[in-house]
């Protein structure tokens, strides 16, 4: 079996990505406006909780009547604030294709490291993506909505939830090594 | 000068403009991320590591912009902080679910933000993770009458690190940029030394 194919970010004509700082300068302003023009933050998980809770409810009504987690979820709220976050990331599905096209880095391709064929890590990706959602829902937001909003809020829940997911992240890693080292 | 922050607050601004300033916003924060290479799951993983901490290097700059900014307007006047939507605390569930999405980030090799920048960049474990995390989603929605009871323990919904520590938010402000500058000092000489 010849070896996966590692190619370095810069493969095939694509340009380097920016320095780190800079574009955390970016982020954090892209983040500053989302508070000042529209009075909260960025956030992703929520999205997939506002999508999943209307697709659920329109498909199986009976069965999550009786689920508070569907209806907790602020049916009452107008659509424009109730989809803000869905229309946000559909604006972030957009905004990094036309960044990585821009760059020439659009290419299809599994990533991971040289001790792993392609399956393997497909398999890893959506467990992980299992395990990440399920986390995100128990802590009310993920890495965007709930630790860089409101960690530049300095809200006490979203610093204890980065400290915690780093925390669980290096005690994990040593397991799952061989799809990247 | 009487202008004042936020402007945007929800009724205040017709519908297609509140969507259209979210579709925008989104753009920007897509394009950010995936400049930064965080769209690919190598550099993600090298977080854990430690062999490429672009994650913690972009995202505690944006936190320390977005912060100072923050504070800079609210001391000169411009800013109604309690008028922004923070995200709520609950203690002990947000701690567990952080340790459960901290397993999840480093197996998955992308975040929920990350992984969508990752599948837009052609890269297809990236639409596994997003797959997965539906999935995650449903599976909390249908074990929720379960763990209803432990979601909604120990909430402190305003809670803030100022106000804990009991010391002004300027102060704390400043002291959380400080410690990321020197973290980002120390950073950037343990990668000096390895090179």
């Amino acid at each position: 079996m010849p070896p996966p194919s590692v190619p370095e970010p810069g493969a095939a004509g694509a340009r380097s990505y920016a320095n780190p700082y800079l574009a955390g300068v970016g982020l954090g302003v892209v983040l500053l406006c989302s508070f000042l023009l529209a009075g909260r933050g960025l956030g992703v998980v929520g999205a997939i909780r506002t999508l999943t809770g209307d697709a659920m409810r329109l498909l199986f009504p009976a069965h999550v009547a009786a689920n508070p987690f569907y209806a907790d979820e602020r049916i009452a709220t107008p659509f424009a604030a109730r989809y803000w976050i869905v229309f946000e990331v559909a604006g972030l599905i957009l905004g990094a294709w036309l960044s990585a096209w821009l760059a020439g880095r659009v290419r299809t391709q599994i990533t991971h490291g040289p001790r792993i064929g392609d399956a393997g890590r497909m398999g890893y990706a959506l467990v992980g993506g299992g395990i990440m959602g399920f986390g995100a829902a128990l802590a009310r937001g993920c890495t965007s909505g709930l630790a860089l909003s409101g960690g530049a809020l300095l809200g006490v829940g979203s610093w204890v939830f980065m400290l915690a997911l780093f925390a669980g992240g290096y005690a994990a890693a040593w397991f799952v090594r061989r799809q990247w080292i | 000068m009487d202008l004042t922050f936020p402007i945007g607050q929800g009724a205040g601004l017709p519908a297609p403009i509140t969507l259209g300033l979210a579709l925008l916003l989104g753009i920007g924060f897509g394009a950010a991320l995936e400049r930064g290479g965080l769209g690919d799951g190598r550099k993600l993983s090298g977080q854990f590591y430690l062999r490429d901490l672009t994650v913690f290097k972009v995202m505690f700059t944006a936190i320390v912009t977005a912060m100072l900014g923050l504070y800079l307007l609210e001391w000169a006047g411009m800013l109604d902080r309690a008028a922004l939507l923070a995200p709520p605390t609950y203690l002990l569930p947000q701690l567990a679910g952080g340790l459960v999405f901290g397993v999840g980030f480093v197996t998955a090799g992308y975040c929920p933000g990350t992984s969508c920048v990752a599948g837009m960049s052609g890269r297809l474990d990236g639409f596994a993770a997003l797959v997965g995390m539906l999935a995650g989603m449903v599976v909390f929605g249908e074990s929720y009458p379960m763990l209803e009871h432990f979601s909604g323990k120990t909430p402190m919904p305003d809670a803030t690190l100022p106000g804990l520590l009991n010391l002004p938010d300027g102060l704390v402000a400043g002291g959380v940029a400080l410690l990321a500058l020197a973290a980002f000092m120390l950073i950037e000489r343990f990668e000096a030394g390895r090179r």
